[in-house]
C-alpha cells in the first residue's frame, strides 16, 4: 500500500490555500488605505497645520477649528450617549422581563443600528435644529450623533454584562445582597472593560461620521473657535469633504493631511479600546 | 427542638414540572440533616426553598408551609434579604466572587451595612478558622480568591456563609468537586459547626450521607420516602426503595 496523499486530502489543501488567500486579500485594502494616506498626507503635517486656522481660502494654514470641533462633538456625544446607553444595557441585561415589550425594544435597537446615517442627519435637522430650536449647533450635532451611536453602545454593553457568569449573581444574592448591590459591586466592575470598549467603538464611529453633522452642526468655514454648545463648528470629516470637492485649486497634501489627522484620531481611539480589552482579558478571573 | 418544619410543601415551575410534591418533615436544631436520593429528586429545589433562592428562577407556585422558628418562610411579604442572612447556602461548585479572599468574607456583611473595621477583621479570622482555612491563607488575605485551589475555594465559600453568623447552613453537594483530603476537612468542620448551627446537607454520595447524618431524609422523585436517624437509615431502612437505593440497586 502506498502512502500518497489521497484526492480528498489534496482537495482539503486546495481549500485551505483558497481561504488563506481570501483572508490576505481583505487585509490588502486596509493596509493600502493607511499607507496611501500617510504617504500623501504626512508632508502636510507640521505645527501650523495642527494649531493654526485655515488661510488663503483654506488652501494654506491649519485645521485647528476642525480638530477642536470634532473633539467637542465626540465629547458631546459621550455626555449624552454613555449614561443613556449603559443605563439601557443594565436594564435590558439585568431587569427586563422576558416578554413582548422587551423583544420590541431589542428589535428597535437592532434596527436603529441599520438606519443610514444621512437619515439620522435629516431627523436631527428636523427635531433638534428646527423643532427644538437649537439651531445648527454643537448641541444639535451631539444629540444627533448620540442617537446614532446608542445602538452600538447598548448592544456591546449588554453583551459585556451578560458575559459575567450567572453564578456570581446567585452567590451575591445568597449572602443577602440586593439585586442593585450585586450589579454595582460585582457585575458592573467585571463588565466595565467590555462596556468601555463598546463606548469607544461607538464614539469612534460618531467622530468619523459626515452626514449627521452636515445637517445639524458643521460649518463650511468659521473664523473663530466655538464658544458655547449652541455655536456651530467646523469638523474634520465635513472639512475634508469641503476641501476635496468645493474649493478649486486645493493642494492635495492639505486634503490628505486632513484625512491623516482624522485617521489618527479614530485609529488611536480604536487602539485604546483594543488595549483595554486585551488587558482585561489577561486579568479576568473567569 | 425543631429549627425548621416543612408541611405539605409542593413546588410547581412555570412549565408544570413539580420538583417537590407534598413533602413534610422536620429539621432539628444543632444537628446535621442529610437529604439524599438519586439525581432529579428535588434535593436542590428543596434546599433553595429554605432560603427562597427559588425566587430567582421562574418558580411560579409554592404551596404548603415552611416554618423557621415559627416564622412562615413562604410569606410573600417576608424580607428575603434578612432570611438569606439567617439561612446561608454553600453551592456544589465553589464560586468565589471576583474579589480578594478578605473581601469574599466581608462582602455579605458590607452589603448589609457593616462598616466597623475591627469587627470585619475579627469576622474574617473567626470564619476562616471555623472553615479550617485560616492557617493556609492568613498571610495572603488580599490575594484574589480565585488563585486558591478548588478545595480552598470551597472552604472560602463555607467561611463566607459563616461570616454572616447564620442560624442554618445549607450545603448543596459541597464536596462534589473535591479530592478526598479536602472532603475530609469539610466533613470534619461540619461536625464542629453543628454545635453552633443547624446544618442541612445534600451529600454527593450515599457514603457521605452515612458518614455525616444525624438525621437522614430519603427523597425520591419529589417525594419523601423515609425519614429517620442516620444510624437507623443506613443500617436498617424501613422502606424497600430506600434499601434498594442504599445498596446501589438503582440511582
Amino acid at each position: 500500500m502506498t502512502m500518497k496523499l489521497s484526492a480528498r486530502q489534496h482537495k482539503q489543501r486546495l481549500g485551505f490555500s483558497l481561504l488563506t488567500l481570501m483572508t490576505f486579500l481583505t487585509v490588502i485594502p486596509i493596509i493600502g488605505v493607511v499607507i496611501y494616506i500617510v504617504y500623501l498626507g504626512f508632508p502636510a503635517i507640521n505645527l501650523e497645520f495642527l494649531t493654526g486656522f485655515p488661510r488663503e481660502g483654506m488652501r494654506d494654514g491649519g485645521i485647528l477649528p476642525a480638530i477642536i470641533g470634532t473633539f467637542y462633538l465626540t465629547l458631546g456625544t459621550a455626555i449624552f450617549a454613555v449614561p443613556l446607553g449603559i443605563g439601557s444595557a443594565i436594564y435590558l441585561s439585568e431587569y427586563a422581563p422576558d416578554n413582548r415589550a422587551t423583544k420590541l425594544i431589542r428589535i428597535a435597537i437592532i434596527n436603529l443600528a441599520g438606519i443610514p446615517s444621512v437619515v439620522y442627519g435629516l431627523f436631527g435637522l428636523g427635531l433638534f435644529v428646527l423643532f427644538l430650536g437649537f439651531g445648527t449647533s454643537i448641541l444639535a450635532g451631539s444629540l444627533t450623533l448620540s442617537i446614532m451611536t446608542l445602538p452600538v453602545i447598548i448592544s456591546t454593553a449588554e453583551e459585556a454584562l451578560r458575559a459575567v457568569p450567572q453564578a456570581f449573581r446567585t452567590v451575591s444574592m445568597s449572602v443577602g445582597a440586593t439585586k442593585w448591590q450585586t450589579i454595582r459591586k460585582i457585575i458592573l466592575p467585571q463588565a466595565l472593560p467590555g462596556i468601555l470598549t463598546g463606548v469607544i467603538l461607538g464614539l469612534e464611529r460618531a467622530a468619523g461620521e459626515t452626514a449627521p453633522i452636515l445637517f445639524t452642526v458643521a460649518a463650511f468655514f468659521l473664523p473663530s473657535l466655538p464658544n458655547s454648545p449652541l455655536d456651530a463648528t467646523m469638523a474634520l470629516p465635513y472639512h475634508l469633504y469641503v476641501i476635496s470637492t468645493q474649493v478649486p485649486g486645493m493642494p492635495i497634501k492639505i486634503q490628505y493631511g486632513t484625512a491623516l489627522v482624522l485617521l489618527v484620531f479614530v485609529l488611536s481611539m480604536n487602539l485604546i479600546a483594543t488595549t483595554i480589552r486585551s488587558r482585561a482579558r489577561a486579568k479576568r478571573q473567569w | 427542638m425543631n429549627k425548621i418544619s416543612i408541611r405539605n410543601l409542593t413546588l410547581t415551575y412555570s412549565d408544570g414540572v413539580q420538583p417537590l410534591r407534598d413533602i413534610s418533615f422536620d429539621i432539628p436544631a444543632n444537628q446535621i440533616s442529610v437529604i439524599f436520593g438519586p439525581a432529579g429528586g428535588g434535593k436542590s429545589s428543596l434546599l433553595r426553598s429554605l432560603n427562597r433562592l427559588n425566587d430567582l428562577t421562574d418558580l411560579t407556585h409554592q404551596k404548603g408551609s415552611i416554618l423557621l422558628d415559627d416564622q412562615e418562610l413562604l410569606d410573600p411579604t417576608l424580607d428575603v434579604i434578612q432570611l438569606r442572612r439567617r439561612v446561608g447556602m454553600v453551592f456544589a461548585r465553589p464560586v468565589v466572587l471576583p474579589l480578594s479572599i478578605r473581601k469574599n468574607l466581608t462582602y455579605g456583611l458590607e452589603v448589609a451595612g457593616e462598616t466597623n473595621k475591627d469587627r470585619l477583621l475579627e469576622v474574617v479570622e473567626s470564619s476562616l478558622k471555623k472553615a479550617a482555612l485560616w492557617d493556609e491563607v492568613k498571610d495572603r488575605l488580599d490575594d484574589p480568591a480565585i488563585a486558591l485551589s478548588g478545595g480552598q475555594q470551597q472552604r472560602v465559600c463555607l467561611a463566607r456563609v459563616l461570616a454572616l453568623e447564620p442560624e442554618v447552613v445549607l450545603l448543596d453537594e459541597p464536596t462534589s468537586g473535591l479530592d478526598p483530603i479536602s472532603t475530609g476537612k469539610v466533613e470534619e468542620s461540619l461536625q464542629d459547626l453543628k454545635k453552633e448551627y443547624t446544618i442541612v446537607l445534600v451529600p454527593h454520595s450515599v457514603q457521605q450521607a452515612a458518614r455525616t447524618a444525624d438525621q437522614a431524609i430519603f427523597l425520591l422523585q419529589g417525594e419523601v420516602i423515609e425519614v429517620s436517624s442516620g444510624d437507623l437509615m443506613f443500617t436498617n431502612p424501613q422502606e424497600q426503595r430506600t434499601q434498594d437505593y442504599i445498596q446501589g440497586r438503582f440511582g
